[in-house]
């Protein structure tokens, strides 16, 4: 459990699968929303599923809660199938988008449902309770109607009545997109440490790719109901495995590039590559490039540093980093990140090495 | 913001139309419920108390005022008996249906209120739909006579006119529930029956209260059903005023019936509004 705190570890196979969604297909009417989606979440990770609206992140959420039937496949929590039992017999909690705070109850009442519905012991709702509300820092709200809640505080509340039942897997549909973005970034915070604290399975549905990246252990990214790359925000980041994934997060440039003999070329720009032969995209991060020195002779052909010269077209000022927009041999535009460059004109001689230039499979190439 | 020739022009016309023909009606009768009849029926304009007092004194109008608040009282539980599993079907689990039962539930509005009592009188009579049926099944041998009128004849007419005023109220209610809600209830561990109970059922109160005003202020007041299927056992408060303004040439007496009645009435609203008041939630 501990061990997947560790986001290398939780990726890793041998960690400890709780949940497993497997070939899982389901359509609405006709349209197809999910198309044979498999997922192993281990014990004690933060996942995130990332997709624009339409991707069945939701949808995909709903399945594992209960809400939705699904088509065929199989979800397994614990080595007990669970895709057949109904929603209030699952061991799975929802954060709701809206919160779906009741609006009858008090907040104590609220948090203390779910304990009720599944006869606690008396005695110990209140001390369970209070220490949920705690947990969020509601503590003095307990007596509050939730229609005299801000939409944070309600997000808390939605929080503690969620967690005060200990269940294998916490669900958040999007839980922070109506915050404003103060309070959202500081949610975010409180809920990676929320989450390292309990140590409770939490499955993250998010559109935001900052907010994946900045969370999770694992980013699931879901593309018109197929997954595309599931892997630590760090190994997405840097080895994108398709042009999809490479632009849905952060910035890249995406190069069409001819391989032959170990060695990939776009225009004017070579560099070492390994792979077969042919035609093949790469990604390559803004960051990845830099000013190359003048000093540095131009013609000693050292293929694991590729290099090339363009037009400065557009420079943006960024704080600690500026995108400059450059033109190469006006065939394509390379957006490139550097820190500090004052404000550049004219040529420049530019650098990236062969490593960084990630091959990713294009789904316009197939 | 509206000129005032604007304000004026819609609001003037609905203020006459209640001012003479509400108000001043119920201000004449009130006056009214205070003079009385001689013995040559004239109506003799001296101020008295009498009528109201032989309202107490004389049992037979508590009698039928109690009938009737029992008989409204069964109208009302059998309304919501009906109502209130319909509108749910209805708001939950209706899906492509939704749209044509709602318009069943719509429809028989539409019919006139004595058809519906005269297909009763039909249903129920000695030589009746149902009375054949039952001879023709051989549970009974001769027509059963208590069908029709009898206060079960009231109460199973007014109940058929009455529960779509009933249900409306409650389906609306019900259509405000957010699913979200529904669905955190079984999130958190509450069975479907449970969550009817803690979840549906305290958020659908003020719909229910209303359906339930519904059901009982109108039958109440009603008459027509009496008539028409009541017999002597199905006497209503109601039917006592129109035989007082008719037939009984009592319009003093009449008239202080009435605005018993009124008053009744007026304070039943006020408290299920404030109530309902008390049970929504912003």
């Amino acid at each position: 459990m501990i061990a997947a705190r560790d986001p290398l570890a939780a990726s890793s196979a041998e960690s400890e699968s709780l949940l497993s969604i497997r070939q899982v297909i389901k359509r609405y009417g006709k349209r197809p929303v999910l198309r044979g989606i498999s997922l192993e979440v281990a014990s004690g990770e933060f996942l995130t599923i990332l997709g624009e609206s339409g991707s069945g992140k939701t949808t995909l959420l709903r399945l594992i809660a209960g809400f939705e039937e699904l088509e065929s496949g199989e979800i397994w929590m614990g080595g007990e199938r669970i895709d057949r039992i109904p929603a209030h017999r699952r061991q799975v909690n929802t954060v709701f988008q809206s919160y779906a705070i009741f609006p009858h109850l008090s907040v104590f009442e609220n948090v203390a449902y779910g304990l009720r519905a599944k006869n606690t012991a008396k005695g110990e709702i209140p001390e369970r309770v209070t220490q949920a509300l705690a947990m969020v820092k509601m503590g003095e709200f307990a007596q509050a109607a939730p229609s005299r809640l801000s939409g944070g505080q309600q997000q808390r509340v939605a929080l503690a009545r969620a967690l005060v039942n200990r269940p294998r897997v916490l669900l958040l549909d999007e839980p922070l997109s109506a915050l404003d973005a103060n309070l959202r970034r500081q949610m975010q915070v409180e809920l990676k440490s929320l989450q390292r604290g309990v140590r409770i399975t939490f499955i993250f549905v998010t559109h935001d790719q900052e907010e994946a990246m900045a969370l999770s252990d694992r980013v699931a990214l879901l593309r018109a109901g197929v997954l595309e790359q599931v892997a630590p925000p760090r190994e997405i980041y840097g080895q994108p495995a398709t042009a999809y994934a490479a632009q849905f997060i952060g910035q890249t440039n995406l190069l069409r590039a001819q391989v032959r003999d170990g060695v990939a070329t776009a225009g004017t720009i070579a560099w070492r590559s390994s792979g077969g032969s042919g035609e093949a995209t790469y990604s390559l991060r803004p960051e990845y490039i830099r000013l190359a020195h003048a000093s540095a002779t131009p013609a000693s052909p050292d293929p694991s540093v590729a290099r090339f010269r363009g037009r400065v077209r557009n420079q943006s000022f960024g704080g600690a980093t500026d995108l400059v927009e450059v033109d190469c041999d006006n065939s394509f535009v390379m957006r490139v990140r550097i820190a500090n460059p004052g404000v550049l004109a004219g040529e420049h001689e530019f650098e990236f090495n062969a490593g960084d230039a990630t091959r990713v499979r294009d789904g316009e190439d197939a | 913001m509206y000129s005032r020739a604007y304000k004026a022009a819609v609001t003037i016309p609905p203020l006459l139309w209640v001012t003479i023909f509400l108000l001043i009606p119920y201000a004449i009768l009130f006056c009214y419920s205070f003079w009385s009849v001689s013995s040559m029926q004239v109506i003799l304009h001296t101020w008295t108390l009498q009528n109201y007092v032989q309202l107490i004194r004389n049992p037979i109008y508590l009698q039928v005022l109690f009938r009737s608040m029992r008989i409204a009282a069964s109208v009302t539980l059998c309304a919501l008996l009906l109502g209130y599993p319909l509108a749910y079907y209805l708001s939950f689990h209706a899906a492509k249906r939704k749209d044509l039962l709602y318009q069943l539930v719509i429809i028989p509005l539409w019919a006139s209120y004595l058809v519906r009592g005269y297909a009763w009188k039909t249903i129920l009579g000695s030589d009746g739909v149902l009375n054949g049926l039952l001879q023709y099944l051989h549970i009974t041998g001769r027509p059963v006579e208590f069908l029709l009128y009898s206060p079960f004849a009231v109460i199973i007419t007014l109940t058929h006119i009455y529960t779509p005023f009933t249900l409306l109220p409650i389906y609306a209610s019900l259509e405000h529930i957010p699913r979200h809600l529904v669905e955190a209830s079984h999130d958190l561990g509450a069975s479907p029956w449970s969550t009817f109970r803690r979840v549906i059922l305290p958020l659908s109160l003020p719909g229910l209260l209303a359906g339930a005003t519904f059901a009982f202020v109108l039958t109440l007041g009603d008459f027509l059903a009496p008539l028409l299927v009541g017999g002597p056992s199905g006497i209503m408060i109601s039917n006592i005023v129109v035989s007082l303004f008719g037939a009984a040439y009592n319009w003093p007496l009449g008239a202080a019936i009435s605005f018993c009645m009124m008053l009744l009435v007026i304070t039943l609203l006020f408290a299920t509004e404030r109530l309902e008041k008390r049970l929504t939630i912003s």
